[in-house]
C-alpha cells in the first residue's frame, strides 16, 4: 500500500515533467497480476506484497574495446542496485528479443512490451586513453514508448565506475518512484572480530551495498558508534584510545583524526553533526550522571543543554537544525524526548509499552527512527516526530541503532543474535517495513551510519 | 582464570602491564584460584592460602574486586557494599595503589544507554569508597557499557555476572 501511496504522490509532483511518461508506467505497474519473484536474490518481505517493476538493462554498449569489461560491470552493478530496493525485478538478458548495439539506434519498443518489460535502460560506456570513464544512458517508459527524463551522460575515473553505475541508478530510482536515490553514497561502521568475551573492533567504510570496504583505525582500540558530518568527509566516533570514552573527529580522505574536546574525569560519547556541520551534540557523564552538551566544532566551550540526574543521551537533530530528539530514563525508563536546539523544556513523544532508545531523525524531517525493547525482543520502528503512529519494522533478539538513507525511505541498523557464538551483521529495511535484508560486509559489523548522497 | 587476565590485558594504560606481569606469575600457581563468577562470590581456598594479604592478587580474589548490580540498577546490595567496604579497607592499609573503577552493562539495552548505566555503576562504588574513607584522587571510573562482557551466554546466569563494577589496581599512590 505504502509504495502505492508514494507512487501516486509521484505522480501528481511528475505531472508538469514527463506526466504521461510516468503515468503509463504506474498505471500498468499497479494494474499487473503478480507473478512470483525469483532470481539470486531473496528478499524477506515482512509487512504485505508489492509487486516489482519489470526492467531491462541491456549491458551497456562498448563504444571501444577498452570500455567492454567496464560496461558489463557498470551494467550489473545499476541492475543490482534498483533490484535491491525490492520494487523493481530485472527481467534476465536471456529473455530478451530485441537487442542494443548502438546507443543511437532507435528502440524496438513492441519487442520490450512482449516481454513485459515496463522500463527499458540503454547506456554506452568508453573509456578515454587516460582511463576515464564516460557513460551515457536514457530511460525509456516502454508502455508508453517514449523516453523518461534526459539521456545523460557520466563521467569519472577508473577506479569510479562504480559510482558512474549507482549515479545511473539513482537517476532511474529517482525518475520512476520521484524520491531522491540513496545508491551513491557510504556507510561508516565498525568492524568486529573475535569471540564476544574479547571482541576487536576498528572503524571501517563502505560503499551502501558493501563494496570497496576500507578500514579507517586499526583494532587495538575500542571504537563506538560513528556519524557522517552531512557532506560525508568527515566522522565523529567514540574511542577508548586514552582508556577513557572520548570523541574523535576522522577526516575519510587523510584518515586523520583528532579528539573533540578532552575533559579531564568526563567521558563523552554519542556525538552527531547539527545539519549545518558547525555544531556538535553529545553525551558527557560526569559524576555517574549523563546530559546532553553542545559544542562548535571550531572549539570554545560546551554548552549544556540538559541538567538532569537521570541519563540523557543519543541526541539527534531535526533536519532544519531546530529540535533534538533524544533519549532520557527520568521517566524511570528509556523513553524519546524532543527539545529546542539549545535547550530548554522537552517534550516527551514515546508512551507505547517498552523501552525507546537511539532515535534518529528523517532526513526529510517527517519521522523518528529508533530502538524499541519490549516483551524480551527488540525492534526497529518509526513515528511521526510527535509521537503519532508509532510503526515497528522489525523485530529480533537484538536490533538498534538505526541510521537513514539519503533519501528517508531505508534504513540500516545492528542485528545481533542470541548466545556465545552471536555475530553482530547489518541489515537494511524499508520505512515500510518490506525489504528486511542483511547488507554484506566482509566480516562482523555494527553500527553503521549512512552518508548523505555524494556530491 | 582465562576471562579475568583476558580482561586485565585489555585495561588502558601502560604502567599497568608490569604489575598485570606479576599477576599473571603469582595467579599460575593457583590455575583453580580465580573463577569465572568473579570476586564478589567467594574465592577459591588455595588463593587464600598463597597470595599475601597485600597483594593485588589477595584484593581480587580475597577481598572481591567487583560488585553485581540488578537490572538498571546502580544501586549498591547489601553484599555489594560488604565487598566494597573491605575495598576500602584493603585500599587504606595498600595506600601503594589507586583504582579504575570499571562500570560494565549486560547486553540488553542500546549501546549508548548501557554507556551511561556503566558510568552511574562505577560512580556508585567511587561514591562508596570515598564515604568509606578512601580518598578520592585514588580512584578514577571508566564505562564499558556492554562492550566488555565477562559471561558470553544470553541469559540471566550470564547477565548477571555482566552487569558489574570492577576495582582494577593500578600501582601508583594518589596524587
Amino acid at each position: 500500500m505504502f509504495v502505492l501511496r508514494f507512487l501516486v504522490a509521484t505522480l501528481l509532483s511528475k505531472l508538469g515533467l514527463s506526466g504521461m511518461a510516468i503515468l503509463g508506467l504506474v498505471a500498468i505497474w499497479a494494474a499487473t497480476p503478480a507473478p512470483a519473484q525469483d532470481g539470486p536474490l531473496r528478499i524477506e518481505i515482512t509487512e504485505g506484497v508489492v509487486e516489482p517493476l519489470p526492467f531491462a538493462v541491456p549491458v551497456f554498449v562498448a563504444e571501444n574495446a577498452a570500455a567492454e569489461q567496464v560496461a558489463r560491470d557498470i551494467t550489473r552493478v545499476v541492475a543490482a542496485d534498483l533490484v535491491s530496493t525490492g520494487l523493481f525485478r530485472e527481467i534476465p538478458a536471456e529473455a530478451h528479443i530485441a537487442s542494443v548495439s548502438s546507443f543511437d539506434q532507435s528502440v524496438a519498443y513492441s519487442d520490450w512490451k512482449a516481454i513485459n518489460a515496463q522500463a527499458l535502460i540503454v547506456g554506452a560506456v568508453s573509456v578515454g586513453s587516460d582511463g576515464r570513464v564516460e557513460t551515457r544512458f536514457r530511460l525509456h517508459d516502454v508502455f508508453a514508448g517514449a523516453e523518461l527524463g534526459q539521456g545523460l551522460r557520466l563521467g569519472g575515473t577508473t577506479q569510479a565506475w562504480r559510482r558512474i553505475a549507482h549515479k545511473v541508478a539513482d537517476q532511474v530510482y529517482g525518475r520512476i518512484t520521484g524520491e531522491g536515490g540513496y545508491f551513491d553514497s557510504r556507510v561508516v561502521f565498525v568492524a568486529e572480530e573475535g569471540p564476544k568475551d574479547a571482541r576487536r573492533k576498528r572503524l571501517a567504510i563502505m560503499d551502501y551495498d558493501g563494496e570497496n570496504v576500507q578500514f579507517l583505525t586499526d583494532d587495538a582500540t575500542l571504537v563506538l558508534a560513528p556519524r557522517f558530518s552531512p557532506t560525508g568527509d568527515r566522522v565523529l566516533y567514540t574511542s577508548y584510545e586514552t582508556g577513557f570514552p572520548q570523541i574523535y573527529l576522522l577526516d575519510v580522505g587523510t584518515v586523520q583524526r583528532q579528539v573533540l574536546a578532552d575533559e579531564a574525569g568526563t567521558m563523552t560519547f554519542s556525538p552527531r553533526f547539527s545539519p549545518d556541520g558547525s555544531r556538535v551534540v553529545y553525551s558527557a557523564s560526569r559524576g555517574g550522571n549523563t546530559d546532553l552538551f553542545a559544542r562548535a566544532l571550531g572549539g570554545g566551550e560546551a554548552t549544556r543543554l540538559t541538567s538532569a540526574p537521570s541519563i540523557e543521551t543519543a541526541p539527534s537533530f531535526s533536519p532544519d537544525g531546530s529540535q533534538i530528539v533524544f533519549e532520557s530514563d527520568r521517566s524511570g525508563t528509556p523513553q524519546l524526548y524532543v527539545m529546542p536546539s539549545t535547550g530548554g523544556e522537552a517534550r516527551r513523544i514515546s508512551f507505547g509499552p517498552g523501552r525507546y532508545g537511539t532515535p534518529v531523525w528523517s532526513p526529510r524531517g517527517d519521522l523518528i527512527a529508533f530502538t524499541k525493547q519490549a516483551s524480551g525482543r527488540f525492534h526497529i520502528g518509526v513515528m511521526r516526530t510527535d509521537g503519532s503512529e508509532e510503526r515497528l519494522l522489525t523485530a529480533s533478539f537484538l536490533d538498534e541503532g538505526p541510521t537513514w538513507a539519503p533519501n528517508g525511505r531505508v534504513l540500516m541498523f545492528t542485528r545481533q543474535g542470541a548466545g556465545a557464538e552471536a555475530r553482530p551483521e547489518i541489515y537494511s529495511v524499508d520505512v515500510s517495513g518490506r525489504n528486511l535484508k542483511r547488507v554484506p560486509t566482509p566480516g562482523s559489523a555494527s553500527d553503521p551510519a549512512w552518508s548523505p548522497l555524494l556530491p | 582464570m582465562a576471562p579475568q587476565s583476558l580482561h586485565s590485558f585489555r585495561r588502558p594504560l601502560g604502567r599497568v602491564a608490569l604489575l598485570i606481569g606479576a599477576l599473571a606469575l603469582s595467579a599460575c600457581a593457583n590455575p583453580g584460584g580465580i573463577g569465572g563468577a568473579g570476586g564478589a562470590g567467594g574465592p577459591g581456598a588455595g588463593a587464600q592460602a598463597t597470595a599475601a594479604p597485600n597483594s593485588p592478587q589477595y584484593f581480587r580474589e580475597t577481598v572481591g574486586d567487583r560488585v553485581l548490580f540488578e537490572v538498571d540498577q546502580s544501586s549498591l546490595t547489601s553484599v555489594a557494599q560488604n565487598t566494597l567496604s573491605s575495598q576500602a579497607r584493603w585500599l587504606s592499609e595498600n595506600p601503594e595503589y589507586r583504582a579504575i573503577i570499571e562500570g560494565h552493562a549486560d547486553e540488553q539495552g542500546t549501546r549508548e544507554y548501557n554507556l551511561a548505566l556503566g558510568a552511574r555503576r562505577a560512580n556508585s562504588v567511587q561514591e562508596f569508597l570515598i564515604g568509606q574513607g578512601v580518598a578520592g584522587d585514588r580512584l578514577r571510573t571508566v564505562s564499558y557499557g556492554k562492550e566488555r562482557p565477562i559471561e558470553v551466554c544470553s541469559d540471566e546466569s550470564c547477565y548477571r555476572q555482566n552487569r558489574r563494577a570492577v576495582t582494577v589496581l593500578e600501582a601508583g599512590a594518589g596524587s
